[in-house]
């Protein structure tokens, strides 16, 4: 799968002395854009790699996975259908996805 | 993720060994373990079920990431078919190989970016080693070249195996695997004439069809 090469991404920035962080699908409902085990590599610069949500919620995941990067602490983080109050972090398809963060390497 | 974690989920990955990771997502500790000792595991059923299903899942608050060895396929002919099977097939995950002893036909230039070996099916395949992960294509219609190469896969535990060829083909390829020593019930296993029966026309409409044949197969079982 795709998320293999992902982790390659991980172990490549971290040999450059970067700090890294990965987010994973754990739990989807409904029409998720990606399945559970879908993984996002990101950098500490905000650089990232791999998919999520197919792009709703990515600006999301990479905000906290700074966080967990800076705290050393894993969260997980729920992401649902779009609405007034959510509409940038929203799934537009009107699924829900649950998102395991945590810093790598540490 | 601890780092020696991830060396040794990239290690296993290399070797092409199926393992999980098991997190606990409240605090955030790992463990990771091998498909061959899943049943010592605390989660060893659902461990069991996630490796054959391929299926990573949430069980109350441990997340069980599976981490299947990477699709693989092998077609035997550098023909025009495996140029239309190849970008859909890399696009849905698979390592490519492509295996023809022609060497006019297996050229860098027609196969661009993918594994090529000019050499015969039982060299080379022994040394790929074929596995539950790994599908193979027979598409060069000359039995010297495709029979050795699905007497292998025969022998192996490919979970697909297709043969390019007409119903009348496929017979006398039947007949030839038989000659071989091959049992009815293993020959059974070779998908001929090849791909779902969608009414393909032209290498492209001939790939989709193959590609989804693989991938019933692959999701759904024979």
């Amino acid at each position: 799968m795709a998320g293999n090469t992902i982790l390659d991404q991980a172990f490549s920035w971290l040999a450059e002395g970067r700090k890294v962080a990965l987010a994973t699908v754990i739990e989807t409902w409904g029409s998720a854009p990606q399945p559970v085990g879908s993984q996002l590599a990101i950098d500490g610069e905000g650089n990232f790699a791999g998919s999520v949500s197919g792009g709703c919620v990515e600006g999301a995941v990479v905000t906290e996975a700074l966080e967990a990067i800076a705290t050393g602490k894993p969260k997980v983080l729920a992401f649902g259908v779009a609405d007034e109050t959510a509409w940038q972090v929203g799934l537009a398809c009107g699924g829900k996805i649950r998102v395991f963060v945590e810093p790598v390497g540490l | 993720m601890k780092r020696e974690l991830l060396n040794a989920l990239l290690d296993a990955k290399r070797a092409r060994k199926a393992v999980a990771i098991i997190t606990q997502i409240v605090g955030g500790a790992q463990r990771m373990v091998s498909k061959e000792q899943s049943a010592n595991d605390p989660l060893g059923n659902i461990l069991e079920e996630a490796f054959r299903f391929d299926e990573s899942g949430l069980h109350e608050d441990e997340f069980v990431h599976v981490y299947n060895p990477p699709l693989r396929l092998v077609i035997i002919g550098a023909v025009h078919i495996a140029q239309s099977v190849i970008p859909m097939a890399v696009q849905a995950g698979y390592d490519v190989s492509v295996i023809d002893p022609r060497g006019a036909f297996a050229t860098g230039a027609r196969f661009p970016d993918i594994s090529l070996h000019v050499q015969w099916p039982d060299e080379i395949l022994p040394l790929l080693g074929l596995d539950a992960r790994t599908a193979l294509l027979a598409l060069t219609h000359d039995p010297k070249i495709d029979d050795p190469a699905l007497n292998l896969a025969l022998h192996s535990e490919c979970f697909y195996i297709g043969a390019l060829g007409s119903k009348k083909t496929q017979a006398s390829r039947c007949a030839r695997l038989k000659e071989m020593g091959l049992s009815d019930e293993k020959i059974t296993r070779v998908h001929g004439p090849i791909g779902l029966e969608i009414g393909a026309k032209g290498a492209t409409e001939i790939a989709i069809s193959i590609m989804a044949e693989m991938t019933r197969t692959l999701r759904l079982g024979n």
